[in-house]
């Protein structure tokens, strides 16, 4: 049996800002990952990041990965990759698949920071090769080099479906389109400005209806769909592509969570079920700290922040630091207000009030 | 439209029908319906289609997002060898 003071479960955004937060109070802080590299999804991200300086405006997504995780590792972190909790035991130990090997780690304070996985849709064909998720064709584009497709139609115009659209039309697919159901483009109009000058049409109310093909994808059949989202007969048309791309949303991995006891709530605004915490992350059981998607789908500036506000919770829990965290606690959390601001963000911040208000252990 | 070959559950083959068929025998919840079809019972452990299954739910006016429960994770959350679990250290 391994002993941790604080066992932070995902090292991506969220799970580096606790662990960077916790070890700086001088906590003994054990990360897991179950990724060969800890930095989550901050490894695709080849973008330029947006908003203040505070949080990382001007610099792109692998680069603040790198960054932390030097941090990480600078401040004596442990580190260990290849590392899948699998279960929470009821005497509050994590089991943890470690290079195939079953560990078992106990704990004080546990940090969940699962992230999300992405959401699919179902149609006729949709199990035909050819259909992914937008996240997996953006892993092998900018993880491994590897276009999935020559011809792709991308279902959801969220910042997924956008951002991955436009980096895989600057690396050389022919993006045909995007379907969105409903009316208007989801994701920010600066990321959709860009594909829409590049002349790929984004088609509104609209959806995927069928998949065609004999062996693999080679057809797409898209359709209108009424106020009610069922396609409109009549509408239908083929498009000749070989890859469908699947970007409808994201929900929160809760299962560690929900097995722990924690208490979950239903957000379909932050992608479903997830845990209930307060203003320090702490979820409904006393032990465990939830931040970032599997905290309610966000981004990865909140993640991180929202990651800093259960490290520093935590290890001030077990009495590290002094009065001067909360001091910190309280600059974080206008931050996070500050980041959920405008037409996108408020709809977040009015979820996460509700989250926090009806919190209680 | 053709749906039959609609597949929710990949891991168990279990179609749009059969789940459809589930819910109008009386199943409302997800693990009801996963009880009945076998949806959700494969290796994945219903990481895509419990989803799924739970927009049919709505769809079909039986339970809405807010009630609606998870089904219950049990401990291994993924696949695990099980040579990984006898080699286990004390």
């Amino acid at each position: 049996m391994r002993k941790a003071e604080i066992l932070i479960i995902g090292a991506g955004p969220a799970g580096l800002g606790a662990a960077i937060e916790a070890a700086k109070l001088g906590a003994k802080v054990v990360l897991l990952d179950e990724n060969e590299k800890a930095g989550g999804q901050l490894f695709k991200q080849i973008h330029k990041f947006f908003g203040s300086k505070q949080h990382y405006a001007g610099v792109r997504g692998f680069q603040i990965g790198e960054d932390l995780l030097k941090e990480a590792s600078d401040l004596g972190v442990e580190v260990l990759l290849d590392a899948r909790a699998v279960g929470m035991m009821d005497d509050g130990t994590v089991a943890v698949l470690h290079k195939e090997e079953l560990i078992q780690i106990a704990a004080k304070k546990i940090v969940l920071a699962t992230g999300a996985r992405e959401n699919a849709i179902s149609f006729p064909g949709w199990t035909l090769p050819g259909v992914m998720t937008a996240g997996a064709a953006q892993t092998f584009s900018n993880v491994h080099g590897t276009l999935v497709g020559k011809n792709i139609l991308m279902v959801g115009t969220g910042n997924v479906g956008l951002i991955v659209s436009y980096q895989l039309m600057q690396a050389g697919a022919n993006v045909k389109g995007l379907v969105e159901v409903i009316p208007r483009v989801s994701g920010y109009g600066v990321h959709a400005g860009k594909i829409k000058r590049a002349g790929v049409p984004i088609w509104t109310s609209h959806t995927v209806i069928e998949a065609r093909g004999k062996d693999r994808v080679e057809e797409a059949v898209i359709a209108q769909v009424d106020e009610k989202f069922q396609p409109i007969a009549g509408t239908e048309r083929v498009i000749k592509v070989d890859t469908i791309l699947l970007a409808v949303g994201l929900t929160p991995k809760v299962e560690l969570a929900k097995m722990a006891g924690c208490a979950l709530t239903v957000e379909p605004t932050l992608g479903g079920h997830l845990p209930y915490h307060n203003d320090e992350m702490r979820s409904t059981n006393a032990n465990i700290y939830v931040c970032g998607d599997i905290a309610g789908v966000e981004e990865a500036n909140t993640a991180l922040d929202e990651g800093r506000l259960a490290g520093l919770s935590a290890a001030r829990e077990l009495g590290y630091g002094d009065d001067s965290v909360e001091e910190k606690k309280m600059e974080l959390n206008a931050g996070l207000c500050a980041l959920r601001m405008g037409t996108f963000g408020e709809k977040r911040l009015e979820c996460k009030e509700r989250i926090m208000k009806e919190w209680s252990w | 439209m053709d749906k039959i070959n609609e597949i929710i559950c990949r891991c168990e083959e279990i179609t749009r029908e059969e789940i459809e068929e589930a819910i109008a025998d009386g199943r409302t919840t997800v693990s009801g319906i996963k009880r009945h079809t076998r949806a959700g019972m494969g290796a994945c452990q219903g990481r895509t289609c419990s989803k799924m299954i739970m927009r049919i739910l709505q769809q079909k006016g039986v339970r809405n997002m807010k009630d609606m429960d998870i089904d219950t994770p049990r401990t291994p959350i993924v696949p695990v060898k099980v040579e990984s679990i006898t080699s286990e250290e004390g």
